[in-house]
């Protein structure tokens, strides 16, 4: 589908097909027209081209459309929208008819707020609004259920658990969903598929580990993960890098762009190894060390555990452990991507 | 503030038996009924007008939406005398309509529009526009992903303007139609012109006819006293649910819905609004003044009486300015108990009927400052006891603009207080007292009993024309000042709708 709004173009070329039972999570920057596409497909704005099927219903496009109350797609709102004239309970009813209204408390009962069914929505944690809002979208069934930014507006310490929560919550109900994030973290942890959007374009579809494990374009990549760049030039199936040549089979010659995630890099003291520590932060369980090459390039590499012998300005070799992947340096996506594990 | 009242209750504490046998006579229950009939019968007339408009021009694909939206708010600069003027000039039993009728059928006498059906008809045409302010901006203010989430909960949007909508809209509308219940309670113009027998009335009748006072002094509590059960019905209307705006940023607008076939309908109730508030009585008025001719003596008249208006209510004004700025500026910087107990009082002046602030005044003023007593400067004193909130509000507002911690910050960067108080709060007083003034202006220019007990012998102010001309049925010679005081209370109306929101224009009984 595509959308503009005036001369500015918030979607196109978007192309997403979501299979029963998915929980996709669709990434990207912010202002990239993640929510515009949510909120199309909830038929709260509507499309200016393209179609969009839910199961074998025609909802939207060339001259079908079908009302946003009469679609049966759930949506759980930034702000979560809880009614704040109406209870706990009225809240989850609100979308249930007059004689399916048992199941209210079936669904309270889900996330665990069977107890504050007759709170007001104002007199609940930001946790439990998530929840009721969660339930209120999942009680009349939705054939899908869409997320705008479900966590945002939770502080950091609550939202780690209350996503797993919530992916949880929505597996167990066998729901199909979709939510949007620009937190990388969140929707690699807890996705089922992870669609990557920037500039109203979907780049890639995968499972988490495929986006970040094996990214179609240099602008993936530099999108999911952090990562060291460079500049490098494929010489008779091999690239020249600054971590010296690196076979690679196939790709015809001419410049690449080389990612190597920091995890794939390993230190080792040595004096005259090329390189030396010039910066160091230490989390704990790992710790991010950057060490400048002899010709002029720094490379931050992960490492795990303490490494008390990495003191700044120590000697050190680099040495690659894990893939290094190739890019065209215009962007063109395959046949020239490569990736070479050693 | 407190003195008018204080005054008041004393005053009718020492009625002797006679007095109150007269207030206990069956006549006061009448008023009784009278005032809260109406009150009620405005009210609910005025919500079922002013409701669908806000909501036509603001979540409608209503066609011309904007046009509508300041077109229906217009009727704001016609006091509700001069719309009563209007009613009765033209529907009145020697209008307008008579006049066309005696030329084609001979008909020499209409049924008379007074009463009731007149006070009714003025005060629901020329009030409704504080409900549908109050109510778009309600509508303006909430959340628009409340009535998205509806929808997608499978509500139609008819089914969700009912059951999310309207009972988010609960606290605009019971202050719209508080603010409809004040203005026809403390109504006095229309009321009288129309010969309606409620409160005000009385209160003014009592007041000119009999020489004991203390009877005018008892209905005026009376009627304090019904304003109070007015507030209290309000409180009540609020509900019990807490309303608040939920927190996220920018909020994206709501689609307008699409009113199809509705949309004729919904036109035509705009458009006979708009004739029957606005172009109706403006060109009421119109055909009198022509009719009447360019009288030399009306004319002269009527231009004395601008310069009496525009005197005294520009007084009021700059003098409310100056007066509410003290309390402004502890209100808005140290908000405590206190200061909330001073705002409260300055707003329950506010929520006085003219009529009796006038009247405390006269008691006061013929017992202890004869010098005072029917000059000037005490007309000026009551319009600023009267609108003093008027000018408190505005300035309250732009100084909370900004809070304490920037003007720490200023202290911090190296300025002194001084300074601070000069590039900082300065300007924005400037703002803030510029609005005051305006409003206070507007509505000291529409006022009329305060300014009929108060003013000296011989002055007139284009109200005060207005009301004796129209008293009479003298229709051609009330129409010149009353077109000039709606030409006069549109400039400014027209610089505050530009510069702050037009709901903040509150209400004022003329």
């Amino acid at each position: 589908m595509t959308k503009s709004f005036g001369s500015t173009v918030a979607v196109e070329e978007f192309d997403l097909e979501l299979r029963d039972g998915v929980l996709l999570a669709l990434l990207g920057p912010s202002g990239c027209g993640k929510t515009t596409a949510l909120r199309i497909m909830a038929g709260l704005e509507r499309a200016d081209g393209g179609d969009l099927w839910v199961g074998n219903r025609h909802v939207q496009g060339r001259g079908a459309w079908i009302a946003p109350e009469k679609r049966r797609i759930g949506m759980v709102f930034q702000d979560w929208a809880l009614f704040p004239h109406l209870d706990v309970w009225h809240n989850v009813a609100f979308g249930l008819p007059r004689n399916e209204r048992s199941r209210v408390n079936e669904v309270l009962t889900m996330v665990r707020l069977e107890r504050h069914a007759e709170h007001m929505p104002h007199e609940l944690s930001g946790g439990q609004q998530q929840r009721v809002a969660l339930a209120r979208a999942l009680a009349p069934s939705p054939q899908v259920i869409l997320l705008d930014e479900p966590f945002s507006n939770l502080d950091a310490t609550l939202r780690a658990k209350v996503r797993a929560e919530v992916a949880e919550l929505l597996r167990r109900a066998g729901a199909t969903a979709i939510f949007v994030t620009h937190d990388q973290e969140e929707a690699l942890s807890i996705a089922d598929e992870v669609a990557v959007m920037a500039d109203g374009r979907i780049l890639q579809v995968g499972a988490p580990h495929e986006v970040y494990g094996a990214p179609r374009t240099r602008e993936v990549a530099g999108m999911i993960g952090s990562g060291n760049f460079f500049a490098g030039q494929v010489d008779g199936g091999r690239v020249l890098t600054p971590l010296g040549a690196v076979p690679s089979p196939g790709l015809a010659d001419g410049p690449v762009d080389v990612l190597v995630r920091p995890e794939s890099l390993q230190l080792r003291r040595s004096a005259g190894g090329g390189a030396h520590v010039v910066h160091a932060e230490f989390y704990g369980h790992d710790q991010l060390v950057r060490a400048l090459l002899t010709e002029g390039t720094t490379i931050d590499v992960r490492l795990l555990g303490p490494r008390p012998d990495l003191s700044l300005g120590t000697q050190v070799r680099v040495e690659l452990t894990g893939p290094v992947h190739f890019f065209r340096a215009d962007g063109a996506v395959s046949p020239l991507c490569g990736l070479h594990v050693p | 503030m407190v003195l008018p009242i204080v005054y008041l209750v004393v005053r009718a504490a020492e009625a002797d038996a006679s007095s109150w046998d007269l207030i206990l006579r069956g006549r006061t229950v009448g008023l009784a009924v009278r005032s809260i009939g109406l009150v009620v019968a405005v009210t609910c007339a005025t919500l079922a007008i002013g409701v669908p408009l806000a909501w036509l021009t603001t979540r409608t694909d209503l066609p011309l939406r904007r046009f509508w939206a300041v077109v229906v708010a217009l009727p704001l600069v016609i006091p509700s005398y001069v719309g009563a003027l209007a009613l009765m000039a033209s529907l009145g039993p020697r209008g307008m309509v008579q006049g066309w009728l005696e030329s084609l059928f001979g008909i020499e006498r209409l049924p008379d529009i007074g009463g009731f059906p007149g006070a009714f008809i003025a005060l629901t045409l020329f009030t409704y526009p504080y409900v549908y302010l109050l109510v778009a901006a309600g509508i303006k203010g909430l959340d628009p992903s409340l009535e998205e989430a509806a929808r997608s909960l499978g509500r139609t949007p008819w089914q969700t303007f009912r059951e999310v909508t309207l009972p988010l809209l609960r606290p605009s509308i019971a202050a719209g139609g508080l603010l409809v219940a004040l203005y026809t309670l403390h109504d006095f113009g229309a009321v009288s012109l129309m010969r309606y027998q409620a409160f005000t009335q009385a209160i003014y009748l009592q007041y000119k006819g009999a020489f004991d006072r203390t009877p005018a002094a008892i209905l005026s509590l009376m009627l304090i006293a019904l304003a109070v059960v007015a507030l209290w019905a309000e409180r009540r209307a609020r509900g019990r649910a807490r309303y608040y705006k939920s927190h996220s940023g920018a909020k994206r607008p709501l689609a307008p819905l699409r009113l199809g076939r509705w949309k004729w309908p919904a036109l035509a109730f705009c458009t006979s609004v708009a004739l029957a508030a606005f172009a109706a009585p403006v060109g009421v008025l119109v055909f009198w003044l022509v009719r009447g001719g360019g009288d030399a003596t009306v004319v002269a008249e009527a231009l004395t009486a601008v310069g009496g208006s525009v005197s005294a209510s520009a007084l009021a004004g700059g003098l409310a300015v100056l007066a509410a700025l003290p309390v402004a500026l502890i209100a808005a910087r140290h908000p405590g108990r206190v200061t909330s107990f001073t705002e409260k009082l300055s707003y329950s002046g506010y929520s006085l009927p003219g009529i009796v602030v006038a009247l405390a005044f006269v008691f006061f003023a013929a017992n202890f400052t004869p010098a005072l007593y029917q000059t000037l400067p005490l007309v000026v004193i009551a319009y600023v006891v009267l609108f003093l909130p008027q000018a408190s509000e505005p300035l309250k507002a732009s100084l909370l603009q900004v809070g304490p911690r920037i003007e720490e910050a200023g202290r911090v960067l190296g300025k002194g207080r001084a300074r601070v108080f000069m590039s900082l709060v300065a300007p924005l007083i400037r703002r803030g007292a510029g609005t005051g003034f305006a409003l206070v202006f507007l509505t000291a220019m529409k006022e009329l009993p305060a300014t009929l007990l108060l003013r000296p012998t011989g002055f007139e102010t284009l109200a005060t024309r207005v009301w004796t001309s129209a008293s009479v049925g003298l229709f051609a010679q009330a129409a010149l000042p009353a077109l000039l005081l709606i030409l006069v209370c549109s400039l400014p109306l027209y610089i505050l709708a530009r510069r702050v929101e037009v709901q903040k224009v509150e209400v004022r009984s003329d």
